[in-house]
C-alpha cells in the first residue's frame, strides 16, 4: 500500500472500509446537506427504538475522501447514542475522532454531523404531525 | 502489486541519458557560464549547446531562445513583458478560458494595473475557434496568447490559423507550448507564432528549467531584472546543470519524436477504446481526434474523482483529476467547466497521462482494477442513487 500523507490513518480506514454506507428503507428521518455543484452532498437515514435511541443509522455520500471517512464515523458515533445525545455530536469532535482532517477539508467535507441532526430532525418533525 | 505510473502530465521520469549528462556539470562542470576564464568557458559551453539543441527542438534561432526557471516563468515572462513593453500602444490582450494559470493569471494581474482581458471561449472538445479570436482582437491589442495543446484534455489547437490571424492585425502571438512541446511536431516558423514556452519537466528533463523563444525583433521587458545573461531579457545566473538536462531531453525528444507519438498513442487509444466499454456514464473530454498522444481524459458521473485516486493509489495507480476536491484551492477545472461540462460532472475527472515507462499491460490493470472502484463509489453516492430512481439508464436526463 502507497502511503498518503493527506489524510491520518482513520480517515484512509474509514474511506476504505466505511461503516453503514446504504439506505434504510422503512427510516425514519432522513437528513440531506449540501449540493453536488460546489460541495459535497451526504443523506443520513435514521431508525429510532421506543427509548428514543438510534438504533440504525445508514448514509450515502457523494465526495472526497474525507466526506466518507466523516459520515462513516458519525454514523458510527451516532448508532446506540439517544437522540439529544446524538444531537450533540459536533464537527469537531468528528474531526478529532478520525485523528484530524486537513485544514482545507474541515469545512466542505465536514457535513455528516449537519446531516445527522437533519435527520434526526425529520424524525422528530414527523412525530410532531403523528 | 504493479506500480503503474499515469501522471505523466505532473511529471515525467527523468532520463538516465539526461542525468548523465548532467552529472559533470554538478561537479568539475560548476563554473559561471558569465565569467571569464576556463571554468566559465566549460560552463558557456555546454550552456550554448543545450541552447541549440532546444532551439532545434523547436525550429528556432538558438539566440531567441531565454533560459527560465519553469514553464511558469517563462509564461509570465512573455504575457507581462511582451504586453508591458507595448504599453504605449496599447493595453488590451487576447487570452483563451483554457489558458494555464500561469498565462491566466499573469493575465489577471496586468488587469491590475490598465490592461484590459478578453478571454475567448472553447467548444465542447475545448477547442478555440480562430474567428472568435479574430473578433477579439482590437485596435490597441498588444498580445495574443493561446495555449498550443491543454494537458488537461489533450486538446490540440489550431495555432497556425490564429497565427495567420494575428499576423494580418500586426499583434504578436505568444503560445504556451509546455503541455505539447517534445510531445508533437513544433516549427516556430511554421507555426507562425512570435513567442513559445516550453517546460524541461514535461519531456523526461528535470523539474526547474523552462525555456522561451521570443522572435527577433519583439520587444519584450525582463521579468527579473539583474544581470545581462540571456542577452540582458533574463537576470541571474544559469541553472547550466537544469539548462544542459533540457538539452539532452529536448534532442532525444526531437530524435525519438515519431515513435514515441506512436508507442504512447497506441496505449491511450486502447484506453479511450476501452474504458467507456467497461464503466456506463463514463466520457470522454477533450477533442476525439486532435489530442495529445500521451492524454487520456474522462469524466465519470455521480462520484467524486479524490475517491478514485486514492482508491487507484492503494491498487498501486498513480493518476490525476481536475475535481475541486483534488485542488489544494478546492476549485473545479477551469478547462473543463469552459469545455461546457456541468459543475457536478466535472467533479468526477480522471486525466491518465502516459509516458515512456508504461507498458500496453497497464491499460489491462487500469481496466480490471478501476470498474469495481467507481461501482464501489457509485454505491455510496446519493446521485447515483438518485439517477437510479428516477429511472437509471430508461431515462437519459439525469438529476
Amino acid at each position: 500500500m502507497i502511503k498518503i500523507a493527506t489524510y491520518s490513518e482513520t480517515v484512509m480506514d474509514h474511506f476504505m472500509n466505511p461503516r453503514n454506507v446504504g439506505e434504510i428503507e422503512d427510516a425514519d428521518g432522513i437528513g440531506e446537506v449540501g449540493n453536488p455543484v460546489c460541495g459535497d452532498m451526504m443523506t443520513f437515514y435514521v431508525k429510532v427504538d421506543d427509548e428514543d435511541r438510534l438504533n440504525d443509522v445508514k448514509f450515502k455520500t457523494f465526495g472526497c475522501g474525507a466526506a466518507i471517512a466523516v459520515s462513516s464515523m458519525v454514523s458510527e458515533m451516532a448508532k446506540g447514542k439517544t437522540l439529544d445525545e446524538a444531537m450533540q455530536i459536533g464537527r469537531k469532535d468528528v474531526a478529532d475522532q478520525l485523528g484530524g482532517l486537513p485544514d482545507n477539508k474541515m469545512h466542505c467535507s465536514n457535513l455528516g454531523a449537519d446531516a445527522l441532526h437533519k435527520a434526526i430532525e425529520d424524525y422528530r418533525n414527523k412525530k410532531k404531525e403523528s | 502489486m504493479p506500480e503503474v505510473y499515469l501522471d505523466h502530465y505532473a511529471a515525467t521520469q527523468v532520463l538516465p541519458e539526461v542525468v548523465d549528462a548532467m552529472q559533470p556539470l554538478l561537479r568539475d562542470g560548476f563554473g559561471n557560464p558569465s565569467s571569464l576564464h576556463g571554468w566559465g568557458d566549460s560552463a558557456r559551453e555546454a550552456l550554448e549547446a543545450a541552447r541549440e539543441k532546444v532551439a532545434a527542438l523547436i525550429g528556432a534561432n538558438p539566440a531567441e531562445i531565454i533560459f527560465t526557471s519553469c514553464g511558469t516563468e517563462a509564461n509570465n515572462t512573455a504575457v507581462k513583458g511582451i504586453a508591458g513593453a507595448a504599453k504605449k500602444k496599447g493595453n488590451h490582450l487576447v487570452i483563451s478560458a483554457i489558458e494555464h494559470f500561469s498565462v491566466m493569471h499573469s493575465a489577471r494581474t496586468l488587469e491590475k494595473s490598465g490592461f484590459e482581458v478578453a478571454t475567448v471561449g472553447v467548444d465542447e472538445y475545448g477547442m478555440v475557434n480562430p474567428e472568435e479570436v479574430r473578433a477579439a482582437i482590437r485596435q490597441d491589442t498588444v498580445l495574443v496568447s493561446i495555449m498550443t495543446a491543454n494537458g488537461e484534455t489533450g486538446t490540440v489547437q489550431p495555432i497556425e490559423e490564429i497565427a495567420e490571424i494575428a499576423k494580418a492585425k500586426g499583434v504578436p502571438f505568444h503560445t504556451d507550448a509546455v503541455a505539447a512541446a517534445g510531445s508533437i511536431p513544433l516549427d516556430v516558423n511554421d507555426l507562425g507564432v512570435d513567442a513559445l514556452s516550453l517546460a524541461s519537466d514535461l519531456m523526461y528533463g528535470p523539474k526547474g528549467v523552462g525555456a522561451l523563444w521570443v522572435r527577433k525583433g519583439l520587444r519584450m521587458m525582463p521579468l527579473l531584472d539583474g544581470g545581462v545573461q540571456e542577452g540582458g531579457r533574463r537576470g541571474g545566473t544559469e541553472n547550466v546543470p537544469g539548462i544542459v538536462g533540457m538539452g539532452t531531453a529536448a534532442e532525444l525528444a526531437a530524435e525519438h519524436m515519431d515513435e514515441r507519438a506512436a508507442y504512447l498513442s497506441s496505449m491511450r487509444d486502447a484506453l479511450i477504446e476501452k474504458l467507456p466499454a467497461a464503466i456506463p456514464h463514463l466520457n470522454l473530454t477533450g477533442h476525439p481526434a486532435r489530442r495529445l498522444p500521451w492524454n487520456a481524459s474522462f469524466v465519470v458521473e455521480f462520484i467524486e474523482g479524490e475517491g478514485m485516486l486514492l482508491f487507484l493509489n492503494m491498487q498501486g495507480i498513480a493518476v490525476s483529476s481536475g475535481s475541486a476536491c483534488t485542488s489544494r484551492a478546492l476549485k473545479g477545472s477551469h478547462v473543463l467547466s469552459a469545455c461546457g461540462i456541468p459543475a457536478e460532472v466535472a467533479r468526477g475527472s480522471l486525466l491518465f497521462s502516459f509516458g515512456l515507462d508504461n507498458k500496453p499491460e497497464d491499460v489491462d490493470y487500469v481496466l480490471e482494477v478501476l470498474p469495481p472502484i467507481v461501482q464501489r463509489l457509485r454505491e455510496m453516492s446519493p446521485l447515483y442513487d438518485k439517477f437510479l430512481k428516477s429511472g437509471g439508464d430508461q431515462n437519459s436526463d439525469v438529476q
